[in-house]
This record gives C-alpha cells, structure tokens and sequence, in this order.
C-alpha cells in the first residue's frame, strides 16, 4: 500500500477548501472548443464498472479536447467478466501504459483501493453510495457562475441522500466553502447522524422548510434500485417531496434548481420544473467538461 | 528470545506426561475462588494438587511461576478453523496451534466449513488425531442440514459423536418455529443451542455498523436492531421452553444485552460471549475501508461498547470468545464491500483483556480469568476444564499480567494474518501453555 499519487481526485472529504476553489478557477479557464492541447501523448484509461451517460462522455471529451489517448475498459467485454480482480486490472492498465485512470465502481472505496497500489493519479468518477467529487465540483461551478459567490448561500437538497454520492460530495463541498446546507427527506431517505458527515448541515422533514429562503434547490432521485429492503411509499413521496412550481414560489425568485440526472420526470420533479426558467439541469452537464478538463489537467501536472 | 516457542510433538504416542509443578505462581482459580500464592502439581494427566507455596515435592519436572498468574487452561468457545474444506486459510493443525501460542487449551470449532458439519461422521473426523489438533477441541455441530434453517440435524446423533452444542453460525436461525425446535430438542437432551444473532432481512449487502462512519463510507449498515430483534425473540422463546440452553454468541450490542439480562433475571438459561474485538475497537476504527475491521457483526458504537464493558464487569457475560476467523490474502486485499467478514484472534485475545479490560477499565483479573475459564466451561458443560480442582485436566495456563509486547500478525501461528492488531503494543503475555499435563507453549 502507497499513498495515492498526487493529483489524484478520490473524494471531497479530504480536500483543503483552497484546493477546491484552486480547481474551480482552473476549470473556469477551461475552453473546450479552444482547449490548449496540454495533455498530448498522455495516455488515460476509463475504467467502468457501472453505466454512466454524462460522466464517462464527459471525461472522454474533456480528454481529448486536451488532446490525450483515451482508452475505455467496460467491465462487460473485459477481462473483469472473466473474474479479474480489481487490483489485476489497474496493474494490466499501468502496464498497458496508462497515466492516469478514471474509474467508476459500485463499491464504495475501490478507487481508493486502486491509488493505494498504483503509482499514478486515480480519479474518483462514482464510487457506490461513496461519493462523486467531479459531479460536486460541476455542481461548484454551476452554482458559481449564477451566484457569483459562496458567501451567504442557502442550499437545500431534497431527496434521496442515503442512497447517493452525489449528495455525500455535495454536503462536504458546500460545507467546506461555508454554505448552510438544509437536508430534506424522509428518515428512510435522509438519516438522522447524516448531519454528522460535515459541518453546518441541518435536517428537516418538511419540503417547505426547506425551501424557505433557499438560493439554491438540489433535487436527488430516488434510488429504487439501491432500496434493498428500505420501503418508500411513491404516492406519499410525491405528496410531501416532489417539487412542483408551487412549491418552488417558497425559496428565493433568483433560486436555480439542479439535479445531478437522471431525472425521472412526474417523480421527484415534475416536467414544468425541469423545463422551467429556474432550471439550470442541462446546464449542469455542459459545465461537467470544463470542470473535468480542470481536474485531468491538475492531475497530470499541466494546470499552469 | 521473545516469541520464542516450542511445540512438541503432541502426535508423539511415546512422550507420556509425567509429573510437573508448578512452582511460586499466583494461582487464580474463580471455580475454587483461589486468588492466592500457591503450587500446582500435575500428575498423569490430571490435576494432582494444590497447595502453599513449598507443600508439594518430588516432581519429574518443576516450572518456576514467579511472578505469573497461573490459571486454569483457556477456553474459546467460538473458533473457525476451517477444515473441512478451507485450508488454505487454515487448518486444525495450524489452528490449534496458535491456540497454544495464545493461551488456549481448548477450543469450540464452528460447523460452517466445506461441507457444512450437520452429521455425526464430520464430528467424529474433526476429533480424529490425524487432524493434528494440538488442543482440546470441541466440535460444535450444525442445527439444520447445510445450516439452511430448514430442517434440524439429528442432533442426538451429534452429541453421541461428541458435539458440545449446535449452531448455523455465520448465518441465524431465522425462522421462529425452527428457532423453537431447535430450543425444545435442544432442551431434552442438555445441549446448547448457539445463535448468531442477526435479522438477515435487514442486512442485505450490509458490510459494517449502521451510524456515522457507514454513512460518511457510503456502506450500508448492519443495525443494532437486527441483531437485538433476534436476541430478544430468541430469550423470548428460551423463557417458553423449560430447560432449553441459548447460548448468544459474538453479542454486540446494548440492545441484546438488555434481552440476554432479561433473560437471566427470569432464571431462563441463557448465556452470551463477547470477542476482544468489541470490547476493544469502534465502528470509526474501520478508518477509509480497512477490510481487517469488517467482521460479522460488525464493531458498534462507542454506546454499545460501554454496555459490553459494563456487563464484561458485572457478570452478565459468561465468556470471552474470539471468533477466530482466518480469510486469505486474495479474500480481503478487495473491495470493502466484497471483502470477507472476520479476523483473526486467537493470539491477541488474553494481552487485549489485560490490556483493555484489567489495565485500562480495571476489571480484577479474577474475573477476567473467570471469563476464559470457568465462564466458557460452564456454558458447554466442558467437565474437568476451566477449574484446577483435583482430578480435572491438567490443562493450565501460565501469563505475565505485566509483560509489554508487539504483536506482529506476520508471526502469526495462523495461516492466516488478517488482524486489526497487527503492530500493536500489548500488556499481558501468555507464557506458558500446558495441556494435559505437556507444555505445549513456552515463551520467554
């Protein structure tokens, strides 16, 4: 076991606030349609265990615009179907020459496993109910550049945090650049000790205490999926949490709602909402290259 | 030389035990409430006596004990040594040898191997010498064929064939009319029925403790409630039931203890072990997903801890038991959550009393021997063992309640290295191991 190469990205838990706020100015510089090929000759491999739209295209493009090889490794068509183990395949991609690895995994912490026996950077692009650090670098970014700053912000996330590592990076973000974050869901949903992941978080169980006030509104899915013995009535979530554009009159008139996607329309949200003025969802995903291009490009020692 | 060890060759059908006493020792004997300066002679086999200092003469062989405790020899109820099936994480050979490296005498192996020990003839096979045991062990057969929670095994047939209890260990017995089969057959013929205490339907793809670190980790939780719900029922059904034993093994929270008390008060015969692990370690001990921390059940909070301290203190624990659980590299250098449950724990359980127990809580070592001896003797009805009285086993354990040492897993006796303790510094050291009348263990 090594300490994971610098430049890794594994988690928002263990960044200094500066570190953060240093990649967001570096992806506010980013420019993928006139991106300086920094990356040329670098070698990056996507290595993904679990299906992903926004994430694995977003990379890929922020690699090349960069002007590096990428290479993607499928756990479907790989030697992982064959019962390789996770370790195996990041040695077999360091061979093959790689310089860098994105992975997504479902289990929780195995981008961690893999940088502590690598020697090259290892990003974090979902690890199961871990975290997501490059989405809540992009949600960063997005929020900045409607808001101007972090100063007095209120953020409420609704919706299903236990299942999600978006919302597990998003609360230790928020919190380390001083925003108040107000949690809100159903217990099943959103546990009491979650307050005990970062300072200045807060729960509350009513959508419209939640709102109240809110510069900016976070809607999560939920996970059907993920439930694995917890029940969750539909009918009754739709009733206390979905957000409609009646309740959106609650938070602030210059609030924006985000969502990380996919979204299920009519369920946590209704289409009116996604498709409304406030609405900054697709905004969310052009925002993800330039931010990904801040993060390869700091990886590999290129952010000058 | 610290750590040195000899094993003799306990297969060796010539080397008969002759006579040994053991001189200038503090003898703690909890059974015999000695806590007192006194000699042991060992004869044949057996205990021969006890007595002051300089009463007893003439042994073959004579063992200065000055400055050490000695004590009936140690018991762990709850082992997995893995054969059949598994030896490549360890063998009974292997096994029992860090036993003897770690202070035990005997041992209780769990029935969860490959195949499943659910019938008399794996019973018989586990106790045959050719395994190489070089301590008692105790075979501890399934409940129900394949450990399935379906059907019962026959369980008269087990005992007969040496069985001291039965269990489906790593997995419960779920279903409540099972569970009361098990209590009621289990009662007709005095045999303990051993329950791994967890509600499964709550655990599903669950890897650690339900609370802050589970959350912060992104791993789903084990909660307290899925091993308490069961303990309750369980103590609920043993009350029913005249003259059935439960027995609650690796209890973790302060949930079931509150059933186990319950129990007791109601004269129900209900007993419970605890592994040094928990009284030890916390759930935020697993740090960023170190799978030599995952075990099954998971550590607890700091509330459930303090509950297990007070009632290791207060009586309502009958025995201290480690839940031996030796797992191959390639089982545990992987992801958290496919990582194997379980740790090894056979040399570290008597220094992590001391240490934690005696030393840090202040826990007399009387009652910490009373764990280890007459505790887990009494719970499986294991005759002659845990006591020095005359005639029983002479099976005796020798340790520095002072001695400081690193416990290095890469010493191990084990196959198998996957301890949380690896590079600790511990007080309290194991000196000598005797078993039937033989040194089996000696350090310096």
């Amino acid at each position: 076991m090594n300490k994971p190469a610098r430049g890794s990205l594994l988690g928002i838990e263990h960044l200094e606030e500066k570190e953060i706020l240093g990649l967001l100015r570096l992806a506010r510089g980013m420019n993928p349609l006139k991106a300086r090929p920094l990356l040329r000759n670098q070698r990056i491999a996507l290595l993904f265990y679990e299906a992903s739209t926004r994430t694995r295209s977003s990379f890929e493009v922020a690699a090349k615009s960069m002007g590096a090889i990428t290479v993607l490794v499928l756990s479907s068509g790989s030697s992982i179907e064959k019962g390789e183990s996770l370790l195996d395949t990041g040695y077999t991609l360091r061979a093959v020459g790689a310089d860098l690895i994105v992975i997504r995994h479902p289990s929780a912490g195995a981008p961690l496993m893999m940088a502590q026996h690598l020697d090259i950077p290892v990003i974090n692009a979902g690890d199961g109910m871990h975290e997501h650090p490059s989405q809540a670098l992009l949600d960063a970014f997005t929020i900045l550049k409607h808001k101007k700053s972090f100063q007095g912000l209120r953020v409420a996330i609704i919706g299903d945090l236990y299942h999600s590592r978006v919302a597990r990076s998003a609360c230790h973000l928020l919190s380390k650049v001083g925003v108040k974050v107000t949690l809100c869901g159903p217990p099943e949903l959103v546990p009491e000790f979650a307050t005990t992941l970062a300072p200045g978080l807060s729960i509350t169980r009513h959508i419209e205490e939640a709102l109240r006030g809110a510069d900016v509104i976070m809607l999560l899915r939920v996970q059907q999926e993920r439930l694995a013995g917890k029940k969750i009535h539909l009918q009754d979530y739709m009733a206390r949490y979905q957000m409609t554009t009646g309740r959106l009159k609650l938070a602030k008139r210059d609030a924006i709602v985000m969502h990380p996607g996919p979204i299920i329309r009519g369920l946590e949200l209704t289409s009116e909402v996604v498709d409304g003025p406030q609405s900054v969802i697709v905004d969310e995903v052009r925002n993800g290259v330039p931010t990904r291009m801040a993060i390869l490009a700091r990886a590999l020692g290129k952010a000058n | 030389m610290e750590g040195l060890t000899r094993i003799e060759a306990m297969t060796n059908p010539k080397s008969k035990p002759g006579s040994m006493l053991i001189k200038g020792g503090h003898v703690i004997d909890p059974s015999a409430r000695i806590d007192a300066l006194m000699d042991v002679l060992l004869r044949d086999g057996v205990v021969a006596e006890v007595a002051l200092p300089n009463k007893i003469r003439g042994a073959d062989d004579n063992f200065d004990a000055h400055g050490l405790i000695v004590a009936p020899g140690f018991i762990d109820l709850h082992v997995h040594l893995r054969e059949p099936g598994q030896s490549y994480k360890e063998t009974i050979r292997s096994g029992t040898a860090a036993a003897a490296a770690g202070g035990f005498t005997s041992v209780c192996t769990m029935p969860n191997t490959a195949p499943v020990v659910d019938n008399a003839e794996w019973v018989t096979w586990l106790r045959n010498p050719e395994r190489g045991a070089v301590v008692n062990l105790f075979p501890i057969a399934a409940a129900t064929l394949n450990s399935r929670g379906a059907a019962l095994t026959d369980f008269a047939a087990l005992q007969r064939a040496g069985a001291v209890a039965v269990t489906d260990d790593g997995k419960p017995i779920l279903e409540d009319e099972i569970m009361r089969a098990a209590l009621r057959l289990g009662a007709q013929l005095n045999l303990p029925v051993v329950q791994h205490a967890e509600d499964t339907r709550l655990t599903e793809n669950a890897s650690m403790h339900e609370g802050p670190t589970s959350f912060r980790l992104g791993l789903r939780g084990i909660s307290t409630a899925a091993e308490a719900n069961i303990v309750e029922r369980d103590v609920t059904l043993a009350q029913q039931i005249r003259e059935s034993r439960l027995h609650v093994a690796h209890l973790s929270t302060s949930d079931a203890l509150k059933a186990v008390r319950r129990g007791k008060r109601a004269k129900a015969r209900v007993t419970c072990e605890v592994t040094p692990h928990h009284f030890t370690l916390l759930d935020e001990d697993v740090g960023e997903y170190n799978t030599n921390f995952k075990m099954n059940p998971p550590l607890r909070s700091a509330t459930d801890r303090e509950a297990i301290l007070v009632a290791l203190a207060d009586g309502t624990v009958d025995a201290i038991a480690t839940d031996h659980a030796p797992h191959a590299t390639h089982e545990k250098e992987i992801e958290f959550e496919r990582a194997a449950f379980g740790i090894t724990g056979l040399e570290t359980a008597v220094a992590l009393a001391i240490t934690k127990l005696h030393r840090e809580h202040k826990i007399p070592l009387a009652r910490i021997v009373e764990l280890f001896t007459a505790g887990p003797a009494r719970v499986f009805d294991l005759r002659g063992r845990g006591s020095l009285a005359r005639g029983d086993h002479a099976d005796v354990t020798i340790f520095d309640p002072q001695k400081r040492w690193r416990f290095e897993a890469g010493k191990s006796r084990s196959l198998s290295h996957n301890t949380p303790f690896d590079g600790w510094q511990l007080t309290g050291k194991v000196v000598a191991t005797i078993v039937g009348g033989k040194m089996l263990h000696r350090a310096d």
